[in-house]
């Protein structure tokens, strides 16, 4: 029985090629632009999620203000007002696992006739874990270096290609303000950050180093940067008040001043930039759903046609045996045929789209079998959904009115 | 007496119309048994094709009862309906209805498609009909290429393919010639040598000549039911 309707199916669709095929396209054009956005969409996703996880993860960065007034004043004349003792006081905190004091500011870089500017950040050896960076050749810096201001340097992908080319920087010696200092590592490579910035432009130095030799420092003691990591996604909101309490109690702060700091969760800009993927990934999707419900709709629009067309048919089958459903199983059928049929093409058409763009732009492209599954779903759905209709009028006809059907 | 294949008693069938329902039969009584060979006449509007629909299960009548085979049919259901066309009626209308689309073959077999059975079945069975009916050579071609007069055979085909107890045909000659028409009265008249059951609807005495017995309708009511003339001479051919 489903063979023999199969096989007519096939024949009232071949009957009128033309048409069937435009109305397939509706659905390619919806299936294939479905899996195509899905793809782009889940592309970013995952070129954030990538992005963030070189990030290092449950970290926030304390910013110090100026003591120039009680408020907080960015910019102004006077000293940071957080220190390397604040620092170690968070370090003793529950649930906070690094704490990393940082200076960081754009510096020359000098190797030989190689000049570049490249972001010089001092810290101590906790900002290694903080941010879970690799090192691919030599050693980190110790917390020895740091007490004795040693003039050692770790650099990134990004300054060494530029400065040493195919060379090996490890055991070299770069300037920095005329200070001569030796590349004891090369970090491992991380890319962008969530701004863009290239986070393998960077050379690492003791903090001590930097506040002495490079940055210059008139507040001993005091950092502009904390960097602090706390053990988990949990214990972030218990760290964050008792480090704000800690360090309020430390500057002396009374109950009506303002914080002299600001506090920033970049935890929480990396969900918010996730977040933000996220939701422009479904607004691809949906919109190119509308191009699917359009191709739905279409179908609708040929089986009516169709229906009305073929009424005397329909009579004539009633007449000789065919029961309700038997009509409304022919008329679905064929809405069926032509919504997978054109599914399946859209696929094709989608998945060669991600591919060819894939190919030619740097874009981050993911095709996963959910999204390919779902819009299969959809397809089905949408040709039982906007067959049914019409195929229920079929059904409902009236045999002798049917028959009289010019 | 054998049980009558039809027996409709008080049998009314009402249109509703803008201006009021229309009665087109008024009260039809009327029994036929298994191997007659039926003509119904009568001038236009007078009932013929509703009283067919019904006796075709294609409607229902607005009053009486219907007893098909010994089943009242008068309130049955439209898939019960649809099962007792399909099994035991069979249809041959005046425009041959044949779908364009199919073979012959195919056309023919179509009813097997709906009582369900294999295809290798319906093919042997479809083309044993359209053998019956002297179109074994036409089996793949398509309904547009034959004449009408063969188109009709085919028709017939159909409607003999699932063995019914009953064939019925609303001026089945309403579209051919008379040469044609006669041709297929002479096939209707060999089909009920066989012993199956016709009622047919016509409008002319000759094509009438070739049933047994003759009904007539008059403003939706039954007004004569009498044997053949010919055949009551005894002059025909004897199948009883
Ligand atoms: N669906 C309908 N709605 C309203 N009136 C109808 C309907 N079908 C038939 N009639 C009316 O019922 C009466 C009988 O119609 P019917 O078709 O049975 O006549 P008939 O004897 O077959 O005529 P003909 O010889 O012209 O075919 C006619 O007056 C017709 O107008
Ligand atoms: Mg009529």
């Amino acid at each position: 029985m489903l063979k023999a309707m199969l096989g007519e199916a096939w024949h009232a669709m071949g009957a009128n090629r033309l048409r069937t095929v435009l109305t397939m396209l509706g659905m390619v054009i919806g299936v294939g632009s479905v899996v195509l956005m899905m793809a782009i969409g889940q592309g970013a996703q995952y070129a954030v999620a990538q992005t963030i996880s070189t990030l290092g993860s449950n970290l926030y960065i304390l910013i110090s203000g100026s003591t120039s007034a009680g408020g907080l004043r960015s910019g102004g004349g006077g000293g940071p007002t957080l220190t390397v003792a604040d620092a170690d006081a968070i370090a003793e905190l529950d649930g906070v696992s690094q704490v990393a004091p940082m200076q960081q500011g754009t510096q020359q870089l000098v190797h030989g006739a190689n000049n570049w500017s490249s972001t010089v950040v001092g810290t101590t050896p906790a900002y290694f874990d903080a941010r879970s960076w690799t090192i691919v050749s030599g050693y980190p810096f110790g917390d020895s270096d740091v007490r004795a201001a040693t003039r050692v340097a770790l650099i990134g992908q990004t300054a060494a290609d530029n400065l040493f080319g195919a060379d090996d920087p490890l055991g070299k010696t770069i300037r920095i303000r005329q200070s001569p200092f030796v590349i004891i590592g090369v970090l491992g490579k991380k890319g962008q950050n969530l701004d863009g910035r290239d986070q393998d432009d960077t050379v690492i130095i003791p903090l001590t180093t930097a506040q002495r030799k490079v940055f210059g420092n008139p507040f001993p003691g005091s950092v502009r940067l904390i960097m602090v990591q706390a053990h988990s996604a949990e214990a972030m909101p218990a760290v964050e008040k008792s480090m704000t309490a800690l360090l309020r109690q430390r500057h002396r702060l009374r109950e009506e001043q303002d914080n002299d700091f600001y506090l920033r969760n970049l935890a929480a800009a990396a969900d918010s930039a996730a977040e933000t993927t996220r939701v422009m990934s479904l607004l691809l999707g949906a919109i190119a759903s509308v191009s699917l419900l359009v191709g739905g709709i279409g179908i609708m629009n040929i089986m009516l046609v169709s229906v009305t067309e073929r009424t005397r048919e329909i009579g004539i089958r009633m007449a000789i045996g065919a029961r309700q459903k038997d009509i409304r199983a022919q008329f679905l059928l064929e809405a069926l045929i032509i919504s997978v049929a054109g599914c399946l093409i859209g696929l094709v058409f989608g998945v060669l789209g991600a591919l060819s763009i894939n190919a030619v732009t740097d874009m981050v492209i993911v095709i996963s079998g959910g999204s390919v599954l779902v819009a299969f779903a959809v397809a089905a759905g949408i040709g039982i959904f906007f067959g049914f209709y019409p195929a229920r009028r079929a059904a409902a006809l009236d045999p002798i009115e049917a028959l009289r059907h010019q | 007496m054998a049980q009558a294949i039809v027996r409709v008693v008080a049998l009314g069938k009402s249109y509703p119309t803008a201006a009021g329902p229309f009665p087109a039969l008024r009260g039809v009584d009327l029994a036929i048994e298994p191997g007659e060979f039926v003509a119904i006449m009568g001038p236009s509007g007078s009932g013929k094709s509703t009283f067919m629909n019904l006796l075709g299960c294609l409607d229902t009548p607005t009053s009486g009862d219907y007893f098909l085979a010994g089943r009242n049919v008068a309130h049955m259901g439209k898939d019960k309906l649809a099962v007792l066309r399909n099994r035991t009626i069979g249809f041959v209308f005046q425009g041959f209805n044949l779908l364009p689309r199919m073979t012959l073959e195919d056309n023919v077999a179509l009813p097997l498609v709906y009582s369900g059975i294999g295809r290798d079945e319906r093919r042997a069975l479809a083309r044993l009909e359209l053998g019956r009916v002297g179109l074994s050579d036409y089996a793949a071609s398509l309904p547009s290429r034959i004449s009408g007069g063969q188109q009709q055979r085919v028709a017939i085909a159909r409607a003999l393919v699932n063995a019914p107890q009953l064939i019925l045909a609303d001026e089945p000659t309403g579209n051919l010639d008379s040469h044609t028409s006669d041709e297929i009265m002479t096939l209707f008249a060999a089909l009920n040598d066989e012993g199956i059951t016709l009622i047919v609807v016509t409008h002319e005495p000759d094509i009438a000549a070739h049933a047994r017995r003759q009904v007539r309708f008059l403003d939706g009511l039954m007004v004569s039911d009498l044997p053949t003339p010919a055949r009551r001479a005894g002059q025909a051919r004897s199948a009883c």
